[in-house]
């Protein structure tokens, strides 16, 4: 059974192999042109991850008709997929502590994998319309494959080093990714900012990992969780599994990276930066989730980075023009709330709102692909009017807006509602900081859902055709929508971000659900009341002075940029000019010292041969003077 | 006869060979300048095996082997001094200086003037 597991695995790492070699390779008669490279990488993008999609359905049937297992204290997803699945190829000795190369498939791994392939093959899909004249296409789809295998060994892995391999393969595969076109040079700078940032947390995953092995005796997921590691190793392994955590979710204060990746093509902000990679950090918390209960303070520290991170990211996102951005801090704010939810104690209600927002979220991406597809620039003060331009667009971005504002039916309201029933329900040290950072946060979701959904379908048109795109936006065409292949998997996206929410209907907490609505309704209402008022300017003026502060995500990357870039730059120099002056210095000078001092003794040297005797003979003398004087 | 007679004129005859092979300029005149010092030292070899009264004559044997050296060498050095002439046009020591450090740029084997 477990091979199974395997090929879901193997399979989009093939696709992107063989999408990376073969797509050009000669077949006979002519070479293949782009076009023939593109459609050849199609296909092997979209049938690998077809495969992988239908292997697990078929894995979620099989653990449906699992034995559940006795006990009080058994994971939230035993009710409805009760089985495991778990297979071991080989078990590596290190010497110390062994790894084992495992894989294993429960409740929780295929909850995050079927998001993960569901997202992935919609993203397949949409790119085949959205980068139809892109000349690197098969690479590009070759590394999506390749980070949906990654992913899915992240979720499917049974041991912590097997699950680091995936981990750092999904970071390069994202820096890969946002620097797609890396002919403007601000993309390539974000594509290293994100990589830099993110590895910058991975060195504390790392450790982490190794504390909780080495006291566990194994990196086994199981054995770490059945060990009984003391509270002090648990509390330092999980603290510096957070930083992991942090740089990956983009939590505070590792959370810069994330709006600038938005460089990346918008498919890739949609599978990489909104639903999938970034959830992974949530995940790995989630899979660990025993060994967190156990240490206390560390989930108090990632309430009170939630706390701060997801009503910073929102007021953020209230300011930005750009619509990708206000998706990338909408992005941090929600992945937040996943944290706050695990900070409550509830990893039932982060792994819900995180599979409910990778649904809404990368609907939410691709959509406004769409629209930058259509209007030709990111900006907002660009767009506007769009609402009888693309209708199709217009209600699948309405409904992901509603999942997002967590307004009912859609499926954000009660995957919202469970996370706050959850923080208000919780007894930690940060909790009533917390309690009130997500509602407050919840009023500012629906500011600036209101904001981007009034800004973008409605009031007057702003659009100004574009002659010729720059590099890093989308194609400009006049086309009234989307090609088919785009609205396709918007339109399937739709569902889930719509209807996912009544899985958890009955669990809903009616009272919380009520003010977080009321909230909501309240953000919403202000900014609709600004905007009637001046249909053509920004409802963010309502922030005053605090505007500007908000735009700039509170000056936290000049921050950086003072307190960390520019020493370390410094320091770079100085190190390149001891370098150059000092060490090199020494190595040269030496050489031109000897130079010098040979040509002195060069002088000697004139070819007249009596000369030399005449110095032979001088010498013999000095040397019988001296033996006759010194005897 | 004292022995210091035959001395002092060896070491003269020496000394006069010395002069030669470091100022004169005629490549001709070292290579007898080089002779006048070989039988310089032969004389001395005469005088001190007659003065030591060596039964096997050690002094004149070693003589008569330094003469046909000097003879060999006399007839090699000639040859050169001939060789020279012919591709130089000049057997002046002086001006024979293709064995001098060359200065950097300059043109390697010539005749410096």
């Amino acid at each position: 059974m477990i091979f199974v597991v395997a090929l879901v695995v193997l399979l989009p790492f093939l696709a992107a192999a063989a999408g990376l070699l073969a797509s050009r390779l000669r077949t006979g008669r002519e070479a293949p042109g782009d076009r023939a490279a593109y459609r050849r990488a199609a296909w092997f993008a979209i049938a690998a991850a077809t495969a992988s999609l239908a292997l697990t359905v078929w894995l979620v049937l099989v653990l449906t008709r699992g034995a559940v297992p006795a006990g009080e204290g058994r994971p939230f997803w035993t009710d409805l997929l009760p089985g495991r699945l778990e297979g071991t190829l080989s078990v590596v000795e290190t010497g110390s502590v062994p790894v084992a190369v495992s894989l294993r498939a429960d409740g929780l791994s295929v909850l995050a994998g079927m998001l993960v392939v569901v997202v992935a093959l919609a993203v397949q899909v949409y790119s085949v319309g959205y980068m139809r004249d892109e000349p690197r296409y098969p690479s590009y789809s070759a590394f999506v494959s390749l980070f949906t295998s990654a992913m899915l060994l992240v979720v499917y892995a049974g041991d912590l080093i097997v699950l680091y391999v995936g981990w750092e393969i999904m970071g390069l595969c994202s820096y890969l990714l946002i620097g797609h076109w890396w002919e403007d040079r601000a993309n390539s700078r974000a594509a290293v900012k994100a990589f830099l940032v993110t590895r910058l947390g991975d060195v504390g995953f790392l450790f982490g990992v190794f504390t909780l092995g080495i006291a566990a005796g194994s990196f086994r997921i199981d054995d770490i969780l059945r060990a009984d590691i003391p509270t002090g190793t648990a509390v330092a392994g999980t603290l510096l599994l957070l930083a992991g955590v942090a740089g990956k979710s983009a939590q505070v204060p590792l959370q810069t990276w994330l709006p600038d990746a938005m460089a990346g093509p918008t498919p890739i902000s949609a599978l990489i930066h909104a639903a999938t990679m970034v959830a992974a950090g949530i995940f790995i918390v989630a899979r660990l989730y025993p060994v967190f209960l156990g240490a206390q303070p560390t989930l108090d520290v990632l309430g009170v980075v939630a706390a701060v991170g997801m009503l910073g990211a929102a007021l953020a996102a209230l300011a930005q023009d750009d619509l990708k951005r206000v998706l990338a801090y909408s992005t941090i704010s929600q992945l937040a709330y996943m944290a706050a939810a695990l900070a409550a104690g509830s990893d039932r209600a982060a792994m819900f709102h995180l599979v409910s927002h990778g649904a809404f979220k990368a609907l939410l991406f691709l959509c406004a692909g769409l629209v930058i597809h259509h209007a030709g620039s990111n900006l907002m003060s660009h767009m506007g009017g769009l609402r009888t331009a693309m209708p199709v667009t217009f209600w699948t971005t309405t409904i992901g807006l509603a999942a997002l504002m967590g307004l009912p039916p859609a499926s954000g309201f009660f995957s919202k509602d469970a996370v706050i029933a959850a923080v208000e329900h919780s007894r930690g040290a940060a909790q009533p900081f917390l309690y009130a950072s997500a509602l407050l946060t919840v009023g500012v979701t629906g500011a600036y859902a209101t904001r981007a959904w009034l800004r973008t379908f409605f009031g007057p048109a702003r659009i100004e055709p574009l002659p010729e795109p720059p590099p890093g936006t989308a194609h400009v065409f006049d086309g009234r929508e989307a090609p088919r292949s785009m609205l396709w998997p918007v339109g399937v996206l739709a569902v889930p971000a719509l209807l996912l929410g009544f899985a958890g209907v009955r669990e809903v907490d009616w009272g919380s659900a009520a003010v977080s609505l009321v909230v909501a309704l309240l953000g919403a209402g202000i900014v609709y009341a600004l905007w009637r008022g001046a249909p053509d300017q920004d409802p963010a003026r309502m922030l005053g002075p605090f505007q500007a502060p908000c735009e700039r995500a509170f000056y936290v990357d000049a921050l950086y940029a003072a307190l960390i870039v520019r020493p370390v730059l410094r320091l770079a120099r100085g190190v390149v000019r001891t370098d150059a002056k000092v060490v090199d210095g020494a190595v040269r000078g030496s050489g031109r010292a000897t130079l010098g001092l040979s040509t002195l003794v060069r002088l000697a040297q004139t070819g007249n041969a009596q000369l030399y005797v005449t110095g032979l003979l001088a010498g013999l003398l000095l040397i019988a003077v001296a033996a006759v004087v010194l005897t | 006869m004292h022995v210091v007679y035959p001395v002092v004129v060896s070491a003269l005859l020496f000394s006069i060979g010395v002069y030669g092979v470091l100022a004169r300029r005629n490549a001709i005149l070292v290579l007898m300048s080089v002779e006048l010092m070989l039988n310089a030292v032969n004389l001395n070899l005469v005088a001190f095996d007659v003065w030591l009264r060596d039964r096997l004559h050690g002094g004149q044997v070693l003589t008569l082997f330094v003469i046909v050296i000097a003879a060999a060498e006399v007839g090699l050095g000639l040859a050169i001094v001939l060789a020279v002439f012919r591709t130089r046009q000049t057997i002046d020591v002086d001006r024979l200086r293709a064995l001098s450090e060359r200065a950097p740029g300059e043109a390697d084997g010539e005749v410096r003037s």
